[in-house]
């Protein structure tokens, strides 16, 4: 039977939480780095037993941790981060010039092809890559060195590159994002990159239609339709057909189209899941009333999904990397909170469970559909 | 010689070692110096202490000898004798911070 394996990442360690393929019983394993900030653990797809975490911690900087045998044993890789040439400097949160610093890995994105190869999506924002299993680390420095990375700013948790997604029909293509200045593609394997935010609108920002500047909380692509992306913007769900070239919105009847993570089913592209929050200024549920939302039809048509999720005096918040999907048939949708539940559904966001409740808080979700 | 020095648990934890750690430093013994050493034994403490690129302790770290603090000594101090001569472990020190 298959098995299920949910890889998070929370504020004070990792935990490895499983079930067969009923997904009914759930164990959950001691903390992984216990006592230290995971930011994301993630998963080969060619290789299951190959995972990698991002660990940080104030005090102590960085660390990057691999295991060979699915997390059973774990062992430190490098930890080198360093951008490439003189790093210059982006926008502080003033508008003065600010020196880029290196100050933590936010999403690990495994190759589609190679268990050695790994990108890493850090603050302050740049993307690496590693081609040996993370004992080294260069920098893919077209994308810091775009010519608008001088202008770029933080959001409010940071310079973080948050999202990196790999076009399966094209590994050459790579889609990222930037809190807060926007997302970009690349077509030549990181070499060089464009921005892609024709159609983002963000009133916060001076020029609310700019090139860069939009404050990107996630994408989201299914893999059998590349060109197709949905985005959790800072406020506003949106929707591209033409790999980024333009966006529209989609945001339709929610309740509040500001939120953090989107996720899209596993075996149907057009549907799609938010966590609506308040406002940018209260980041928990509207009402207190934790629901997901889900689209069948690509956005624009939503539907409330509460059944086993608070129904009222919840205001915990999902961070943008909280949410997944695993591949079994019916689609399971996973999501973990800042106050430390992880909710998991085994048919497709109708029905939820609580299969972890007294966690830090979760920083990261990742699901494995095992053989 | 030999230089004891404690370390803090998280980094006991990454170098897969428990209580003090002992290492071999060559003279002169400044703070420097141990730390290149306790790095060369356990690499995976690379960066963890000092920064990567400008070898500066992380803010957070503190250094302490002989209920001293050293954390801004210049690099060129040496350590006490107690510590060269095994007497006293030289204290790597995870500053309290937080509330």
């Amino acid at each position: 039977m298959s098995k299920v394996r949910v890889l998070a990442g929370t504020r004070k360690g990792a935990f490895l939480i499983e079930s067969d393929g009923n997904r009914k019983n759930w164990t959950i394993s001691d903390p992984l780095f216990p006592g230290w900030e995971i930011y994301h653990v993630n998963a080969s797809p060619v290789d299951p037993n190959r995972l990698y975490a991002s660990q940080c911690s104030g005090w102590f900087g960085q660390m990057i941790q691999r295991s060979n045998d699915g997390g059973q044993t774990w062992e430190p890789v490098d930890n080198r981060f360093v951008y490439d040439g003189v790093p210059g400097t982006h926008q502080w949160y003033d508008g003065t010039p600010h020196p880029w610093e290196f100050k933590r890995v936010w999403h690990l994105e495994p190759s589609l092809s190679d268990p050695d190869t790994v990108y890493a999506g850090v603050e302050d924002a740049a993307i690496f890559k590693t081609t040996d299993g993370g004992k080294s680390w260069a920098e893919l420095s077209g994308l810091r060195q775009h010519g608008s990375g001088s202008q770029w700013a933080p959001g409010a948790g940071g310079l973080g590159l948050h999202t990196i997604i790999i076009d399966p029909s094209n590994e050459q293509r790579l889609f990222i994002a930037i809190s807060a200045a926007g997302a970009f593609r690349t077509d030549d394997g990181g070499t060089t990159w464009l921005p892609i935010n024709q159609g983002l609108h963000s009133e916060h920002i001076p020029d609310p239609a700019a090139e860069i500047g939009h404050c990107v909380h996630r994408i989201a692509m299914h893999p059998s339709r590349p060109n197709t992306l949905f985005m959790q913007k800072h406020w506003d769900i949106m929707r591209t057909d033409n790999a980024g070239d333009s966006w529209h919105e989609v945001s339709g009847n929610l309740p509040t189209d500001f939120g953090f993570p989107i996720q899209v089913h596993a075996h149907e592209p057009d549907t799609i899941y938010v966590v609506p929050i308040t406002s940018d200024s209260l980041h928990y549920p509207p009402e207190g009333k934790l629901r997901v939302y889900r689209s069948r039809t690509g956005g624009n048509e939503w539907e409330a999904l509460g059944n086993g999720l608070p129904e009222k005096d919840c205001y915990v918040n999902v961070l943008r990397d909280a949410m997944a999907a695993d591949k079994l048939d019916k689609c399971g949708i996973y999501f973990g909170t800042t106050g430390g539940q992880i909710y998991a559904s085994s048919d497709e966001g109708d029905n939820w469970t609580a299969i972890a409740s007294n966690l830090p808080g979760v920083l990261s979700i990742e699901v494995q559909t095992l053989a | 010689m030999t230089i004891r020095l404690v370390i803090p648990a998280h980094l006991r934890t990454i170098a897969k070692v428990s209580g003090e750690v002992e290492i071999n430093v060559a003279a002169p013994v400044t703070i420097p110096a141990v730390l290149d050493a306790l790095e060369a034994k356990f690499p995976a403490l690379q960066g963890t202490i000092r920064d990567h690129v400008t070898r500066q302790r992380r803010p957070f770290i503190r250094f302490f000898a002989c209920s001293e603090d050293m954390s801004h000594e210049p690099p060129e101090t040496l350590l006490p004798d107690a510590v060269l001569e095994g007497v006293e472990p030289f204290l790597i020190v995870g500053a309290i911070a937080g509330g």
